[in-house]
């Protein structure tokens, strides 16, 4: 991903461990990734992957003290995160890197009329003044498409559509104008019209604003659609890494591949009347296999899968992948001795 | 812009205030409550205006004179008005009874949130000392509060505060980890806003159905600590009227004039019944896991 002349977020080797009543569990595990100025950098991976909790320890927002985040280094259009206390983390939170979340329904206080809450940014990091707040919020309504949208800053929260409510989400996260928007499933709890109208809004935005995005979801068809790269996580680490036609022309770790593969199909004929998919569950964080992670459920599984973890190799131009098949050909850092088959 | 979407936007829906009200309003119980209160409050506004009886006149000569059309209620041991007497002490129960739950509804809900969305030691502190709170006695209490700060209406306000908070707190504590799960904490806290904004703008709007709630419950409560407080002798102090000073001192003529005990008790049984039929219509009316 270096042929990007600009780097806005750099996260390296990012790692978020809980420590619960059971014991220990790495949700993350040395994750590491850029994103590009303007550019939209996919997140995507089963439920319990890792890849919300990626996002949450970015924005600082992993609950404490039961989680721990640590990073060789977050930075963020030239701010390390890391070196930053709760306090100014909480200064950049909302106007540098914003978050829309899952759950349009939810996400909007239920008790607070809309451009209170939409200009809430404002109000916290600009010290406007409520008229200022709510011809900006205005502006933002008309920006992301809100019909009517004088009539609706006065709304609540419950007169207002769930596709209008993600739209106010949006307008909130972007009303500072922030260098990134990290969006988590922001599509999954709406209904598929208007996933394509919100999908294709953010996309509209990305070039006006010329907010980096990061989009997190379990829809390969959205990654397909919106992203520039992708990063496919698993088990809480990041299995594949590439550019968007170079992944989905050549899936390189098994996984990708199972993913892919999932993707139910109308021109094909099934024969057995099941949709494909891949075998087994996602592991439990606190009994990982050893060797490799992905170990239990893949097709290709060889001795030494069972063995070492395998690194993220080079799969060739940018094209990253943590298999063994690709570590012997790309003879990427030297496996341990048992790599000799 | 080409996203202008087409689905139906709005869901019509009446606001939760409004809706609110409504369900009030159908609630007949609650609505003569209401009324009730309604009407001795206005009655104990202006009972000098009302009433041509001195409440405080003593005539020895009218002693325990019974019901009559000028003594609608009799007269007691010194000759008064047993009705308007009554009704000045209305005015000390109807105080009584609100500001002291007022405050420890502050009280309560400030730590409680405080304590809920803080959590950890704050919480283990706030809490524990709540539970001392609830454990002790609070009759014992307030009698203590009222015997060591000398018997007035402030100390009785701040003896019934010191007793009502925990409880408040305690709700209160509850709610708050309820909505601190929330998405819209999380995206509040996305957006940068501090623990004290997300508590004051974000959690307390949300708790305000339960505190109105619990604010009509107490007012009977505050009453009947009033009254208790008075009864033994460390509230209210005569020649001031309260409703359960009223009943101290009229049970020592129970046999001659049952009516200067019975008539305040009547008082104290109709209003906390009216405030308790209130309290039960707005919980059903704002109490938002009733819906859905």
């Amino acid at each position: 991903m270096a042929q990007h002349n600009e780097t806005v977020l750099s996260v390296s080797d990012l790692r978020t461990e809980f420590h619960g009543g059971r014991g220990h569990i790495r949700a993350v595990d040395g994750v590491s990734f850029d994103v590009g100025r303007g550019r939209i950098v996919g997140i995507v991976g089963e439920s319990g992957s890792g890849k919300s909790m990626t996002a949450l320890s970015i924005m600082g927002l992993v609950p404490k003290p039961a989680g721990k985040v640590t990073a060789q280094s977050i930075m963020l259009d030239g701010t390390e995160l890391t070196s930053l206390g709760a306090d100014g983390l909480r200064r950049v939170r909302g106007r540098d890197m914003a978050m829309v979340f899952q759950e349009p329904m939810t996400s909007l206080n239920p008790v607070r009329k809309v451009w209170e809450q939409v200009g809430e940014p404002l109000a916290i990091h600009k010290g406007m003044n409520s008229r200022q707040i709510r011809a900006r919020v205005l502006e933002m309504f008309e920006l992301v498409g809100i019909p009517e949208p004088k009539a609706r800053l006065d709304a609540y929260p419950h007169e207002l559509s769930g596709g209008l409510r993600q739209r106010a989400m949006i307008a909130m996260g972007l009303i500072c104008e922030p260098k990134l928007l990290i969006a988590d499933e922001p599509t999954t709890a709406l209904d598929v019209t208007t996933q394509a109208q919100i999908l294709r809004l953010m996309l509209e935005l990305r070039d006006r604003v010329g907010t980096s995005i990061i989009m997190i979801t379990h829809d390969l068809g959205i990654i397909a659609e919106m992203c520039d790269e992708v990063n496919v996580m698993y088990a809480g680490q990041i299995v594949e890494q590439g550019n968007v036609f170079d992944l989905f022309d050549r899936p390189s770790h098994p996984y990708t591949r199972g993913l892919l593969a999932s993707i139910p199909k109308t021109t094909e004929k099934r024969t057995d009347g099941r949709m494909p998919s891949i075998p087994g569950m996602v592991p439990n964080l606190e009994r990982l296999p050893p060797g490799c992670r992905f170990n239990p459920r893949c097709g290709d599984v060889m001795a030494i899968c069972h063995e070492a973890e395998p690194p993220l190799g080079e799969v060739g131009g940018g094209h990253l992948a943590r298999c063994w098949l690709h570590s012997r050909k790309a003879d990427g850092p030297a496996p341990a001795a048992g790599a000799v088959l | 812009m080409t996203v202008t979407a087409s689905s139906p936007e709005v869901i019509a829906e009446p606001s939760l205030l409004r809706e609110g009200i409504a369900a009030f309003a159908r609630n007949r119980v609650a609505l003569v409550g209401l009324a009730f209160i309604v009407v001795l409050v206005v009655v104990a506004l202006f009972i000098p205006w009302i009433s041509h009886h001195d409440p405080y006149r003593v005539a020895l000569d009218e002693q325990f004179l019974p019901p009559s059309l000028t003594y609608w209620l009799g007269t007691d041991n010194f000759g008064r008005d047993v009705l308007t007497r009554i009704l000045y002490g209305a005015r000390i129960s109807l105080l009584v009874g609100t500001l002291p739950s007022l405050i420890s509804l502050v009280i309560g809900a400030a730590l409680g949130i405080l304590s809920g969305y803080v959590g950890g030691k704050t919480d283990a502190i706030i809490m524990r000392l709540a539970d001392m709170m609830i454990a002790f006695p609070s009759l014992l209490l307030a009698m203590v509060v009222m015997y060591t700060l000398g018997a007035n209406l402030l100390n009785i306000f701040i003896a019934l505060a010191l007793v009502g908070w925990a409880s408040v707190a305690r709700v209160v504590r509850s709610e708050t980890l309820a909505l601190k799960g929330k998405e819209f904490i999380e995206a509040a806290r996305a957006n940068g806003t501090s623990r004290l904004t997300t508590m004051v703008k974000h959690i307390f709007p949300n708790v305000i159905p339960t505190l109105i709630v619990l604010f009509s419950l107490s007012i009977p409560d505050a009453i009947m600590w009033e009254s208790s407080l008075s009864f033994l002798g460390v509230g209210v102090q005569p020649p001031e009227a309260s409703w359960g000073l009223l009943v101290a001192k009229g049970k020592e003529y129970l046999l001659q004039a049952p009516i200067v005990a019975i008539a305040p008790g009547i008082a104290i049984l109709l209003t906390v019944l009216a405030f308790n039929f209130i309290g039960d219509g707005l919980r059903d009316a704002l109490d938002p896991s009733m819906k859905d």
